[in-house]
């Protein structure tokens, strides 16, 4: 294999292109080629991710010993070829001019009111390589305009110029082909099948590439001009895929977000929640710090509210918990784990705002925290073997089913669903009853613990396998056995940067353990603590000790109880626990207990870091550079400095070296869990169930478009199953919290599994049905009885 | 008279002058009598179609043109419960912030739909800045008989085609500055 691509780099040809000789690698296309020497050939279907189709024939060149111009997108370059673009030939040049009138002719020219005017290859190559004056008189063609494919994309078709990259993006990369080019000739035109719109999650990448303005969202559409847009590099807080975006924003507004070209990570593409999810934002804001006063919140002055909650912390001291949901950049999570051991004193800290078990958090202690960048984008691509469990990456790391995708690789998935995302990514499924990965992983076939000992295999885990009693104990022991390399996959962009940071009892930063002396020297050194104050044993969960009143304060940040699977145990943590310090943007749950809020910043007002599920650094810059919103870090600073502590720094560049500084830990890591896995019957309906990329999140307010482009909301059970039922139409779940009537369909489940969405509107499986994963539920067909 | 001193050829200057047609104006008494040439340059003003559907489409052009950064657009969607022009989109937020606007009449170059013109008043002073920016009720062209005031429907029949080539016939002046 590495010889292959030795020679695959050693191979090259000579080629001339407008008299200048150069050489490179053999079957490279003579558009990149020219690109060597700084030409630029126009081009609207050529697209360096998508295979060549020549459907625009802006491109093409004189090659000489060919009797007609060749589009350059298309032509592969062949040793001794001699190249003419429009730079030194008047036949290329003429036959480019050409084009671009012929593209023109049926072209609407209402630049003035479509949304890419002013970042539009159309007029931009018109300008540069068209001619001055059209030689068309007659009518032009006329199409409705715009006409909606799916709730979000408007599709004009006067502007299309057939370039296909819409279309070949639909099916090479996402998998989904709702978009084809129908009819002939100068009808020629994008569109939907009459009963199945573009609800692709990789819509928006459509848009972007369109290289005129066929292609719009319901969401921008004339919110504003590209020259009015001020540019900010940032990284997506939706999900631990990492990828980069460009949030453009205009008078301290955001309007929209692109993918920003990463080829490491999200190559050119994103996902339709991290593009169009980001009202939220602005929505319902904390403004100003506010205290409990007889009952009632009251806003309060800076200097006022952090001397209460400085007071009510140091009172609890050591007895406070600390849950910082999963939502933090990888400072502010730091903020919060150096606050809770150098300036309280207190283990009691979690990151995991979502079903957990003290056999995960050992695992992550163990396989995760502080680990190198070994499993990457490009170990993915490059594995002979991927197995999935309890993971399904379409829904829950968009970026990780289209490289999985793209690389063709043989992928098995130890799953409670077999979906169209798995076979979409050519994967075939091992089904399980939810919550018994643990017994699958086990008792695997000899043949896939042979493909897991192959060279570069890669087992990829999903945080819900913390919903399986001995499942991350089979996954590290399955790891340890086969020598695939392992990689942890969390939905929320900001877990692994706090378990990197040591935001979870037993962890210090950069995975030291907190039972070793030597890490804690090294920390306290760091933070300029005495080594002896640090807590020196792992403490127990954070929200049981809350509930059994052995708290006496909780600090809490964006956390929302209902995403916690028993949210009524969140909410007695809550109301046993004497005092509350909530940091937030948004007015929560969490602030209506609250006997303090303390407004902190948004992603769009601070610069920070998220770590993706790769354990790389995704740094996010300030879109709003005016704001005077504090981070949550340097609001912990504020407190600290009040409670007569320092303990280092508390700013985002401080806290950034002193994070480099520390490095990741070099000795010996945590003990993996040993935790045999839950035997015993599974009767009756269990509850298989996880979260869609589209749903009713907290963070997808306010978004109608995207939200109409979910997928519908559905129970499935297996066809058996079905007709047992009596094949109804819909089903009623009953949960020991109440039910939910779903429509239901047959899919790939055990015959004794029902799927139901995580949290779609109207059916939350925590707070509708109190049920978690694995659960025995109630199926009856029909309405509620 | 070249003999003559210094002193008493320049008082023979003034002293002339004297029997001579006044060319000063008096301004503001005298105002109406030297009205300002028609090609002046003075405040904007925010054309109708003649059925009293607005021209501007919100595109920003006359914006994006201005050397003074003195306009701000923002565009919106015509629905077909509330239209204000003809097509897909209208200008909703139209200001023009005439403590920094130099009256150079880019913007009217700019402009796609002859939305955009100008009148010839030029009383614009004031005390306070704020109401120096003008918004786009102050910007727009009165209305004319047998206009109607948007929201209201195109013309029935016809397609924004029909506005831009300027088949919609209706009464007054369509594209010329009227001053108010
Ligand atoms: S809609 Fe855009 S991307 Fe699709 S074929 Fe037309 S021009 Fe190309
Ligand atoms: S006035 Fe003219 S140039 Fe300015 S936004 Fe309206 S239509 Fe465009
Ligand atoms: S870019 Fe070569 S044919 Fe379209």
């Amino acid at each position: 294999m590495t010889d292959m691509l030795n020679q695959e780099v050693v191979a090259t040809v000579n080629v001339t292109i407008d008299g200048v000789e150069l050489q490179v690698p053999k079957g490279t296309l003579a558009i990149r080629a020219a690109e060597l020497i700084g030409v630029e050939i126009p081009r609207f279907c050529d697209h360096p991710l998508l295979e060549p189709v020549a459907a625009c024939r802006a491109c093409l060149i004189e090659v000489e010993g060919m009797p007609k111009p060749q589009p350059a997108c298309a032509q592969v370059v062949s040793d001794g070829m001699t190249i003419h673009t429009q730079q030194s030939s008047a036949v290329a040049r003429d036959a480019q001019e050409g084009v671009l009138e012929f593209l023109l002719l049926n072209h609407p020219l209402d630049c003035p009111v479509c949304d890419k005017g002013g970042e539009c290859p159309l007029q931009n190559q018109a300008m540069s390589a068209g001619r001055s004056e059209s030689r068309f008189e007659g009518e032009k063609r006329i199409f409705e305009k715009p006409i909606p494919i799916s709730a979000q994309i408007l599709l004009d078709r006067e502007r299309c110029v057939s370039c296909a990259r819409c279309t070949r993006f639909s099916e090479q990369i996402a998998g989904d082909p709702m978009i084809e080019l129908l009819e002939r000739g100068a009808n020629q035109q994008v569109g939907i099948a009459s009963d199945e719109p573009f609800n692709s999650y990789f819509s928006g990448n459509t848009i972007q590439i369109c290289p005129v303005g066929a292609l719009t969202s319901a969401d921008y559409r004339f919110r504003s001009r590209p020259f009015d847009l001020v540019s900010t590099p940032t990284a997506c807080e939706h999900c631990a895929s990492g990828c980069s975006l460009r949030t453009d924003s205009r008078r301290g507004e955001v309007t929209r977000r692109l993918a920003w070209e990463d080829p490491q990570v999200n190559e050119d593409w994103n996902c339709d929640k991290g593009r169009f999810a980001f009202r939220y934002q602005a929505q319902d804001r904390i403004t100003t710090p506010l205290v409990r006063e007889d009952g009632t919140l009251r806003p309060a002055s800076w200097p006022e509210a952090i001397d209460v909650a400085a007071r009510g912390l140091q009172a609890a001291g050591s007895a406070t918990g600390v849950l910082t949901g999963g939502r933090l950049s990888v400072e502010d999570a730091y903020g919060y784990a150096k606050f809770a051991r150098g300036v309280l004193g207190t283990d009691h800290i979690d990151f995991r705002s979502r079903a957990n078990s003290e056999e995960e958090a050992q695992f992550l202690r163990a396989c995760v925290a502080g680990t190198p960048l070994t499993v990457s984008y490009a170990a993915l691509e490059s594995a002979p073997f991927v197995l999935l469990v309890a993971f399904e990456p379409e829904d829950e790391s968009p970026i990780v089913y289209l490289r999985l995708r793209k690389a063709g690789t043989r992928v098995v998935s130890i799953a409670t669903r077999g979906t169209k995302g798995l076979a979409k990514m050519g994967g075939s499924l091992l089904a399980v009853v939810p919550g018994r990965e643990a017994q699958a992983l086990r008792d695997l076939p000899a043949d896939i613990r042979q493909a897991l000992s192959q060279p570069g295999a890669v087992i990829l885990v999903g945080e819900r396998i913390a919903a399986s009693v001995g499942g991350p104990t089979a996954v590290a022991s399955l790891a340890a056995a086969t020598g695939a390399a392992l990689a942890w996959i969390p939905r929320r962009a900001g877990e692994r940067g706090a378990l990197d940071a040591g935001a979870l009892s037993g962890l210090l930063p950069g995975g030291r353990p907190l039972t070793d002396a030597r890490a804690r020297s090294e920390v306290a050194a760091a933070w300029g603590v005495d080594a002896d104050s640090l807590p020196s044993t792992p403490a127990s969960d954070v929200l049981d000790a809350a509930s059994r009143r052995s708290l006496k304060a909780l600090l809490v940040a964006g956390v929302d109880p209902a995403d916690m699977p028993a949210p009524f145990v969140t909410d007695a943590a809550l109301e046993r626990a004497a005092f509350i310090v909530s940091l937030d943007h948004h007015y929560s749950e969490i602030t209506e207990f609250a006997d303090v809020v303390l407004p902190v910043a948004l992603v769009t007002e601070k610069s920070g870091t998220f770590i993706d599920w790769e354990g790389r650094p995704r740094p996010f810059a300030q879109v709003f550079k005016d704001s005077l919103a504090m981070s949550d870090a340097s609001v912990l600073g504020m407190l600290a400095r009040a409670m007569g502590a320092t303990a280092g720094a508390w700013d985002g560049p401080g806290i950034r070296r002193e994070i480099t500084a520390l490095g990741t830990w070099s000795g010996q890591s945590a003990e993996v869990p040993a935790v045999e896995p839950e035997v015993g019957p599974t009767d009756g309906f269990r509850l298989a169930s996880w979260r869609e990329l589209l749903d009713a999140g907290v963070m997808q307010e306010g978004e109608p478009h995207l939200a109409a482009t979910a997928r519908p909301v559905v129970a499935v059970v297996s066809s058996s199953a079905l007709s047992a039922l009596g094949s109804p139409a819909s089903v009623t779940v009953t949960g020991p919290l109440g039910s939910v009537q779903l429509p239901v369909e047959a899919g790939e489940v055990l015959d004794n599994v029902i799927f139901v969405p995580m949290n779609a509107p109207g059916c939350s499986i925590y707070t509708d049905l109190g049920a978690r994963i694995g659960a025995a539920v109630d199926v009856t067909a029909g309405g509620v009885a | 008279m070249a003999e003559l001193p210094q002193a008493v050829r320049g008082f023979w200057v003034t002293f002339r002058t004297m029997f001579k047609k006044v060319v000063t104006e008096q301004y503001p008494e005298d105002a109406a009598k030297f009205p300002p040439k028609p090609r002046f340059h003075g405040r904007h003003q925010l054309n109708r179609w003649s059925d009293g559907l607005e021209k501007c489409v919100g595109c920003e052009l006359c914006a994006w043109a201005c050397p003074a950064d003195a306009i701000l657009v923002e565009g919106a969607s015509n629905t077909e419960e509330e239209r204000f022009s003809p097509g897909e989109r209208y200008g909703r937020v139209y200001q023009i912030n005439y403590t920094r606007c130099i009256f150079c009449g880019l913007c009217i170059e700019a402009c796609p739909t002859r939305a955009l013109t100008m009148t010839n008043v030029f009383e614009l002073a004031d005390n306070n800045r704020a109401d120096l920016i003008f918004e786009k009720k102050d910007l727009l062209a009165p209305m004319l008989p047998g206009m109607v005031a948007p929201p209201h429907a195109m013309v029935e029949g016809s397609t924004e085609q029909d506005y831009y080539a300027n088949r919609i016939k209706g009464p007054g002046p369509v594209d010329q500055g009227v001053n108010p």
